[in-house]
């Protein structure tokens, strides 16, 4: 049976990147998709793609920022598909800037999408997922949280990135938690990629050559070269794991961090 | 593309395969398409499988902390099966419960022995095999005792700590030959090995040890070995192949506080 069958999966950020390659294998695995970004155009045609494949698929334009937006997203889900049983919160941006460049009104944006907005959607899938006397759930819902090997060690000129992915693992515990002591049966965990080859890390390695003045291809090489394995991850290998904890495969892990970094905080 | 969790054709070697998660894991591994060689010290334990699972699983009397032992399963895997693919390097012990002041010398040695030494055997004799051939999974079993500590199992908490550190040196080194090594560290699983700490740690009554750790374990109850095996197999498969180096909790909650 596919792993996902019969179950209903909100992913962030969907529309690309490591995002989409969630989308693609939770299709696969028979769940039910809403998918969102803050590229509606792109987003839409997305699910529209997946649609035509067979795919039970809506896309909808969000700005993970907004606490209205969510109550919509949450709304569609529940008149679509039901009460939603998985949540990737995965939206997010990758700045890096010096510490001395970087003003409040650099800071705060970061923060705004890569930790408040996973507040949120934990927040308002929390108040959906749960299991109730009147409509218990058949296996555990899961909500996983896309931080980084960042949000595990620091590097220099990440302050923002790294301070919110950091906040985005503490976050992802203290929910797993609650959501157990309520007995809420809702999973919760955080998975810490290492670079990985998506449009994100694509600009960053273009930003950074520009700062630097070298070639992108040596900066991309660079980069490989932090991890132990010798190269970047694929956006489908990120979505394995992410795979795994939205199964009942992992049905005894909540709280966890799971790192998919080549090795990368291993040495 | 991901594999979806398929195993097909590749053979794995499970040591510990006739205690509780071993036998799960090697059931699971089976399910999915791959061969086992199991390795225990005490071959009756693995009649059950070998029964059970048919031509996929084999089986071999060994002494993880003996190395010639150790290059006789790793040959037979060969021998058998033509290579290694994956490795669950799971044999463990947990030794009798004893205070700090009390914990005679010799039972340490004998909990660092098949904990760490054994776990170091298997490296050393896998490892190699698995980077020539440019790939290959290997799992150890740590414990949420390799991250926290017990009154009691001092032996136990610092062998499985150690595991980790041998997990992450090991990654280090064989990672740039393709060859990922990650452990599985599990909280309190219903089994033998749980039940013989219970009763050590409640002098006798290991019931009301038992009720105090699930009050412990956030999700209320203890896992099954079915829900280590899964991890296990996940780490085993084609689509965990960038997670390398990397300490995996499989524990209800119990080390997130």
């Amino acid at each position: 049976m596919a792993r996902l069958q019969g179950k209903t999966a909100i992913i962030t950020g969907a529309a690309a990147g490591i995002g989409a390659a969630t989308a693609r294998a939770f299709a696969r695995e028979g769940a039910a998709l809403v998918l969102t970004d803050i590229d509606g155009a792109a987003v839409e045609a997305f699910a529209s793609e997946l649609s035509a494949a067979g795919v039970k698929a809506i896309g909808i334009a969000h700005d993970v920022r907004d606490e209205g937006q969510w109550q919509v997203v949450i709304d569609r889900t529940l008149a679509s598909f039901g009460r939603p049983d998985i949540l990737v919160n995965n939206a997010g941006i990758g700045p890096s800037k010096p510490l001395l460049e970087t003003s409040l009104a650099d800071f705060r944006p970061v923060t705004a999408i890569n930790l408040d907005a996973v507040f949120l959607g934990c927040r308002f899938a929390v108040e959906a997922m749960q299991s109730t006397e009147t409509s218990p759930r058949q296996s555990s819902a899961s909500i996983i949280n896309l931080s980084s090997i960042l949000g595990l060690v620091g590097m220099a000129t990440t302050a923002a990135y790294s301070a919110n992915k950091g906040g985005v693992r503490l976050l992802t515990k203290t929910i797993a938690l609650e959501a157990a002591a309520k007995k809420w049966d809702i999973r919760v965990n955080s998975v810490h990629p290492g670079f990985t080859w998506t449009p994100m890390v694509q600009e960053s390695v273009k930003r950074i050559a520009g700062q630097t003045g070298g070639a992108a291809e040596d900066t991309r090489a660079g980069i490989a070269g932090l991890h132990p394995l010798g190269r970047m991850g694929e956006p489908h290998e990120i979505a394995a794991a992410i795979l795994f904890l939205a199964s009942d495969e992992a049905s005894f892990m909540t709280g966890s961090e799971v790192t998919v970094d080549g090795g990368y905080t291993a040495i | 593309m991901l594999n979806n969790n398929q195993l097909d054709g590749l053979v794995a070697v499970i040591t510990g395969a006739g205690g509780e998660i071993g036998s799960a894991t090697c059931r699971l591994i089976v399910a999915r398409g791959a061969k086992v060689l199991g390795v225990d010290r005490n071959p009756a334990s693995m009649a059950g499988l070998a029964n059970e699972l048919g031509e996929s699983f084999r089986c071999i009397e060994a002494d993880v902390t003996d190395e010639d032992s150790v290059r006789d399963y790793v040959r037979t895997a060969v021998d058998i099966f033509g290579r290694i693919d994956i490795f669950f390097n799971n044999a463990g012990i947990e030794g009798p419960v004893h205070p700090i002041g009390d914990y005679p010398l010799e039972t340490f040695r004998k909990v660092v022995d098949v904990n760490l030494i054994g776990v170091f055997l298997g490296l050393k004799h896998v490892v190699p095999l698995m980077m020539a051939a440019g790939k290959g999974s290997v799992i150890n079993t740590s414990s949420v005792a390799g991250l926290t500590g017990t009154a009691g199992i001092c032996a136990y908490n610092a062998t499985k700590h150690a595991v980790i550190g041998l997990t992450r040196s090991v990654a280090a080194e064989a990672a740039p030959r393709g060859v990922c090594i990650n452990s599985v560290n599990p909280g309190p699983i219903a089994s033998r090995m749980m039940s013989s700490l219970e009763d050590g740690l409640g002098g006798g009554n290991g019931p009301a040890v038992h009720d105090a750790l699930k009050g412990m374990i956030p999700a209320g109850r203890y896992g099954t070995t079915e829900e280590v095996a899964a991890l296990v197999a996940f780490l085993a498969s084609e689509d965990a192949r960038y997670i390398n180096g990397a300490v995996m909790t499989v524990d209800g909650g119990f080390t997130v506080g």
